[in-house]
């Protein structure tokens, strides 16, 4: 009896359970190991080979490096600030008044991410640097200018207005998500006004502001293409690409930049968890739903749109300034370009399609890679008993606190002596490292939406499907699949549209000009000023790629959940 | 804290009205309630009761006419300055204070003074019996708990009047119980006028001096649970207040000058000498006395045929449902150890006192 249970029992787990070692084994080889052999030449004495802390004394005895890492430090910081001084206001205004505007505040909280901010940053130089068109009205008509692109203020003005979303769309959650009730308690005993928003509903909001916060700091302070494009060398993902490219993968100062990065991406993860952490209870209950809301009063109305026009222009001024400058001829001291032309985009076309070609072939690999693996590790967590099924989810999510310019450096220490057969070239140059690059990037993201889709998926139609004859294989592939597809396809595009304008890992990793995608493509265009119009014409082609395959993620998401509420109503009504 | 608030107060409700947008949510609601009484507001779920209780509390859409506390209007006062306090449905404590600061809340926005804030707290937590857990955190305390907690948060700033929204439904059934006796007696305690919302019309039974029951957004009567159970006004309190046997039919003059019912399916009934006005006719199945045909009628007594279409056994009652002349009629009888059930499709006679059975206007 004992023994055809168990029998029975892993014969019914044998197909997930593969599945989950063959996961593991990709995530080891290709997330772990890497990560872990950057952590460990850190820590290696390189004469010797034996543990040491020199690299690090070495790091912090350098005062470029030092200066490099108060400067990560300050403009993450600062990033957060602007980024919060954008954002507050639009979160304030969706989630306490009935604003008609709240539609344009939602277009808002989504322009600037369909953008990298490394392909915004010139335009934003054009438009607000030293000689940008900004200033040179500034110059003109009132006769000073303002430094907005002076050093360290240009990355941080690009990426707060990049980045400033993850604070909005948390905030206003957060506020959203708050019961009525707490508002009406504290009014009921006697608080109002800004007694009642500093001690209720501000430290309510507060885990929400905290995730976003965080989230931005890390961002900033991991990314490598907006300060290379912006020539802004003297922060630390620029050193440790500089330092891997320039001196080689045996200097150790690339590897110890890539282990104080992780540092402060686990930090970032930690705080935003722990500000989330157990803060459910307050959310909105039976009887609750949402802060009260009033109507506006005109002049405040005035006042809100205004702000809100404000923000708008500022986050559409990289992609106008981007725009502008794939259509110009010369547009140099000169508040728009001289001329228009569509040659930028010709130049493209004749020259630079295999950026294109390129991109699509390896953000569809990596994209389908990561819905696949994604998928099958929604079912190994939330399906099966598999012992260490937890890991899975942990493993594939611990790629967030990797930044990519550590992965690219963790791939090219691991595999630059690793030949794939058959080939025989080194598996940390050969173009299928950056397939796979992009894939371990995205993973996250995608596991995200495929976990959100099983758990809307009852277990009891999957019994029902059992119960009358089909394996669970069967049962997988034609109830469970089917019923997540809307979650694998938002999966699928979020990816593809994120993996398409990839760089800090990609850049590390391009062997040879015919292997590069799109984002290495417009970063090589944009060194030299004549290149400036192809690769804004590149970057306008990336804009529209991750934009469609927003707007397709939307649609579909937006589809699903109507389905979804259909489907509920169906069985509401059966019950009744 | 001192055993009489003192300072408990009577409301006074003129001519409300209230509007959801184009919805009209409450219609004319007119009452009066005593100081020192505990009063409930029952009716079904969409009948208006909670937006009448938030209008008293100033929550939701400005409503027309008076609210009048103590003899003031408030109906134009922000909740804040009304010193009505409300015990909210999920409770609403703020999951960023200790229970200790929840409870001190209402008291330090009085500006009350730190040591009496302390004596205060204490008293109100040492009332409801959980002085020990001033240092927890909402979250880690139980429904009941938290509901404690939230009743001592609202006595505690002495209110006029206690307000509490459906306060029993996020508990389970034999902490409701508890709980409702636990409430009763705190009022009773404190003296507090205390108006309670509920759909459930034991609880309004089991605890209120008076209630008031709603539908649609007009009061329908009230009255002493008894009263309204015994005497309803009409047949939406008749049917909301307990299960009852309605026939619809006309009432017309006997031989003998007695009163005979005509129900819709021609069954006559003799009411008696006792005047009745035109209506459905009402009475409860612990009412109805079931026996085998051929049973005598006794004097001052209606009887009818039927047979037995269903049977229920509750444990305490044994419900039948039984087919007179298409009328469905359930009759409650106690059950006693060993004794004979009727079987389906039996035939019985059904014996009503006529003093049973009410006259009530409406379909």
């Amino acid at each position: 009896m004992k023994a055809s249970t168990l029998t029975a029992f892993s014969s019914v787990e044998r197909g997930p359970a593969i599945a989950g070692l063959m996961i593991a084994f990709f995530l080891l080889l290709f997330l772990i190991v890497p990560v872990g052999q950057v952590i460990f030449v850190a820590f290696q004495d390189p004469n010797t080979g034996s543990f040491t802390l020199i690299n690090f004394a070495d790091f912090f005895g350098n005062s470029l490096f030092v200066e490099s890492f108060f400067n990560s430090f300050y403009v993450a910081s600062m990033s957060v600030i602007v980024a919060s001084i954008i954002a507050m206001p639009l979160a304030y205004f969706t989630t306490r008044f009935n604003f008609s505007g709240a539609l344009l505040i939602q277009t808002l909280g989504i322009i600037p991410l369909i953008m990298p901010p490394f392909v915004g940053a010139v335009a934003m130089q054009l438009l607000f640097g030293a000689n940008g068109s900004i200033n040179l009205l500034l110059e003109e008509h009132l006769g000073f200018t303002i430094p907005f692109m002076e050093g360290l203020n240009g990355v941080i003005l690009v990426e707060s207005v990049h980045y400033f979303p993850f604070i909005l769309i948390n905030l206003s959650a957060a506020l959203n998500n708050i019961d009525r009730a707490m508002e009406e308690s504290a009014q009921n005993l006697g608080a109002h006004g800004t007694r009642l928003f500093r001690r209720i509903v501000f430290p309510l909001a507060m885990p929400g502001y905290v995730a976003g916060a965080a989230l931005v700091f890390i961002k900033v302070f991991d990314d490598l293409g907006t300060p290379l494009l912006l020539n802004i060398n003297n922060m630390l993902a620029p050193q440790a690409y500089l330092r891997i490219s320039s001196i080689g993968i045996a200097d150790p100062m690339g590897y110890v930049i890539s282990v104080i990065l992780v540092g402060f991406s686990l930090l970032s993860l930690w705080i935003s968890l722990l500000a989330l952490k157990d803060k459910d209870y307050a959310t909105v209950q039976k009887g609750g739903g949402g802060l009260m809301r009033r109507d506006l009063r005109t002049w405040e109305k005035v006042g809100c749109y205004g702000v809100v026009i404000l923000i708008l222009l500022l986050v559409l001024s990289p992609h106008i300034g981007l725009t502008l400058l794939s259509f110009g001829t010369v547009w140099s001291f000169a508040v728009i370009p001289d001329g228009f032309t569509f040659d930028h985009y010709t130049t493209v076309f004749d020259t630079a399609s295999q950026y294109i070609t390129n991109t699509l072939l390896y953000a569809g690999i990596a994209a389908l890679l990561d819905v696949i693996l994604a998928t099958s590790i929604a079912y190994i967590v939330w399906r099966t008993k598999l012992v260490g099924r937890k890991w899975l989810d942990y493993g594939a999510t611990a790629a967030l606190a990797v930044p990519g310019v550590v992965l690219g450096i963790g791939y090219l220490r691991t595999y630059h002596s690793f030949d794939v057969p058959i080939i025989n070239e080194p598996l940390a140059s050969w173009w299928v490292i950056i397939v796979i690059a992009m894939t371990i990037r995205r993973l996250p993201y995608a596991l995200r939406a495929c976990i959100a889709a099983i758990q809307q998926v009852s277990v009891m139609l999957e019994e029902a499907a059992e119960n009358l004859g089909a394996t669970k294989g069967r049962t997988v592939w034609r109830i469970v699949v089917p019923l997540m597809s809307g979650g694998i396809l938002a999966g699928f595009v979020t990816s593809f549209a994120t993996a398409s304008v990839e760089l800090s890992a990609t850049i590390m990793l391009v062997a040879k000009d015919s292997d590069a995608p799109l984002a290495f493509g417009i970063y090589e265009f944009m060194q030299s000023t004549s290149g400036r119009g192809p690769g804004a014409a590149l970057g306008i082609i990336a804009v529209l790629f991750v934009g469609v395959g927003t707007y397709f993620s939307h649609v579909i998401i937006e589809r699903s959940k109507k389905l979804r509420e259909a489907k509920a109503i169906v069985a509401e009504g059966g019950t009744t | 804290m001192t055993a009489d608030i003192g300072n408990s107060a009577g409301v006074i409700i003129n001519d409300l009205n209230l509007s959801f947008g184009e919805t009209r949510v409450l219609k004319g609601v007119n009452l009066s309630i005593e100081a020192g009484e505990f009063f409930a507001f029952l009716g079904p779920s969409g009948s208006g009761k909670s937006t009448l209780l938030r209008a008293i509390a100033g929550f939701g859409p400005r409503p027309t006419g008076q609210i009048l506390i103590d003899g003031e209007d408030i109906a134009d006062q922000p909740p804040w300055k009304r010193n009505v306090g409300m015990v909210f449905q999920s409770y609403a404590l703020w999951p960023h204070m200790t229970v200790h600061r929840n409870v001190a809340f209402g008291l330090e926005e009085r500006g009350v003074p730190a040591p009496e804030i302390k004596r205060r707290v204490d008293a109100a937590l040492d009332m409801v019996g959980l002085i020990d857990l001033a240092e927890r955190r909402p979250s880690q305390l139980s429904g009941g708990q938290q509901q404690r907690i939230a009743l001592a948060r609202t006595v505690v700033v002495e209110p006029k009047v206690l307000l509490l929204d459906e306060p029993l439904s996020n508990l389970d059934a034999n902490l409701r119980v508890q709980m409702r006796r636990e409430i009763r007696d705190l009022q009773k305690e404190l003296k507090l006028t205390t108006i309670f919302v509920t759909h459930d019309q034991e609880e309004a039974n089991t605890t209120s001096d008076r209630m008031a029951v709603l539908d649609d957004g007009v009061i329908q009567q009230v009255g002493a649970p008894v009263e309204l159970y015994d005497k309803p006004c009409n047949l939406f309190v008749a049917n909301f207040l307990g299960t009852a046997n309605v026939l619809q039919g006309t009432m017309s003059a006997g031989k003998d000058g007695s009163c005979v019912f005509q129900s819709e399916n021609g069954v006559a009934i003799n009411l008696g000498t006792q005047p009745h006005n035109e209506g459905a006719m009402v009475f409860r199945p612990q009412n109805v006395r079931i026996s085998k045909t051929g049973t005598n009628c006794k004097a001052g007594n209606v009887q009818f045929q039927g047979t037995v279409g269903h049977m229920e056994f509750h444990g305490n009652i044994v419900r039948y449902g039984v087919d007179v002349s298409g009328h469905l009629i359930l009759i409650d009888e106690t059950h006693q150890r060993g004794s004979t059930l009727f079987d389906i499709g039996a035939s019985v006679d059904l014996q009503v006192k006529q003093g049973q059975i009410m006259v009530v206007p409406g379909h």
